[in-house]
């Protein structure tokens, strides 16, 4: 069941301001075949069809022949149109688009409460949150200060453009503003989708095995900025900073590397420095 | 339409699948093919995808589509990396690429990353 409505649709993508009832409600549903998704604002209406699309293929005269099409074409094309149409979107209005990917538990959301109070006095800021379920994440952005957007998946396990792009019509982006996507806890599947962002940044605490650079190289690979987080916890557990670096530079030399601890504040600075050299 | 929203997108092998039914049948509609018997797909050892979930997400994917009944040909490109410094190509299973002949770290792909649809065989009646 729809958990945001009650209706009886099981899959859904829902796109929510905290405090507001949903505006936008997309569902996607199956017939004769076809599985298409639409919005619509918040009511409610049945998406049975009482007559039946089918029509048959066969027929009885003529013969059929096979040719073959050259498409080559990239699987992940649609989602990289969009993705660009999201990019020359944030190009023109001068904003700094950042997709930040990491696993759950990582201190992504607990990192832009305090980037908002902090550097969100000099530069504006704003937030699409993407989780499975809940809105817990951006009502601590909202509390935090910034106007965000709440993206939740269903059953998806990240973030695509269409997705932003959906989630950013419903903000008012100001001009030379930092956006911040904070993606699905995952550091498999948003790899592979590009959602029109500058730069993809990648955060790992120091709770997590300083192998993860080894065991989910194509996160690594695809981000430009690396943060290792809970810096504070480094004397509480076996985490080697350098050797993670090694291993993270291994499969990415270009990476850059910031240390900090989102709790305690050390190292922020040079997150902020990063964040207004993009942003300037 | 937003194909990408998926009906269970429990991974992202899934909603590749997807993407794959809604581009062929898009390309079978333009020539009004009344079926496709046979699709090539081209994917890199390093494409990112997990290759047995994908062939499992496609006997779901095609299911009520004009690809329902088609041959589906994986061909796997083997990835091959290049040194950036001294131009060595090699082949590799690996994003740890260190080159074998200069040991540079500054390496990239050249081949690997493909996640591509090749052909189509489409089938038209008289």
């Amino acid at each position: 069941m729809c958990g945001t409505c009650g209706c009886g649709e099981d899959d859904h993508i829902t796109y929510r301001i905290p405090g507001e009832v949903n505006l936008t409600h997309v569902h996607t549903h199956t017939h004769d075949g076809l599985t298409h998704s639409h919005e619509h604002a918040h009511h409610h209406h049945d998406h049975n069809h009482p007559e039946a699309h089918q029509h048959t293929h066969e027929h009885e005269h003529g013969h059929s022949h096979t040719h073959t099409v050259t498409l080559e074409q990239n699987i992940l094309s649609k989602n990289e149109l969009i993705a660009e149409r999201n990019r020359g979107y944030f190009e023109g209005s001068q904003v700094l688009a950042l997709n930040l990917v990491s696993s759950p538990g990582s201190g992504k959301t607990t990192l832009l409460e305090r980037t908002i109070a902090e550097l969100g006095k000099k530069i504006d800021c704003t937030v699409i949150e993407g989780d499975q379920q809940t809105m817990n994440d951006a009502e601590r952005i909202q509390k935090a200060g910034a106007p965000v957007v709440q993206i939740n998946t269903g059953n998806g396990c990240h973030l695509d453009a269409l997705m932003v792009n959906k989630a950013m019509k419903q903000l008012e982006l100001k001009r030379k503003s930092i956006l911040f996507i904070e993606n699905v806890g995952n550091l498999v599947c948003p790899s592979l989708f590009d959602l029109g962002e500058s730069r993809r940044v990648v955060i790992i605490s120091v709770t997590e095995g300083d192998d993860k650079p080894a065991k989910y190289p194509t996160m690594f690979e695809t981000a430009q900025l690396c943060i290792i987080n809970k810096t504070d916890l480094l004397p509480y557990v076996d985490f080697d900073l350098d050797k993670v670096k090694a291993a993270a530079a291994r499969v990415n030399p270009r990476l850059e590397f910031i240390s900090l601890s989102a709790k305690t504040g050390e190292g922020l600075q040079e997150w902020y420095n990063w964040l207004q050299k993009l942003h300037s | 339409m937003a194909i990408f929203v998926t009906k269970i997108l429990v991974m992202h092998e899934l909603s590749i699948a997807v993407n794959i039914v809604e581009l062929v049948e898009e390309a079978a509609r333009s020539q009004q093919a009344e079926n496709v018997s046979k699709v090539v797909l081209e994917i890199g050892t390093l494409s990112g995808i997990e290759f047995d979930a994908l062939t499992f997400a496609m006997t779901e994917a095609v299911k009520g589509s004009l690809l329902q009944k088609a041959e589906i040909v994986y061909d796997i490109i083997q990835a091959v990396g290049v040194c950036e410094e001294c131009c060595h190509e090699f082949p590799t299973d690996d994003y740890f690429t260190v080159c074998p002949v200069c040991n540079s770290m500054h390496t990239s792909f050249i081949k690997g990353k493909e996640l591509k649809i090749k052909s189509i065989d489409l089938v038209t009646n008289d």
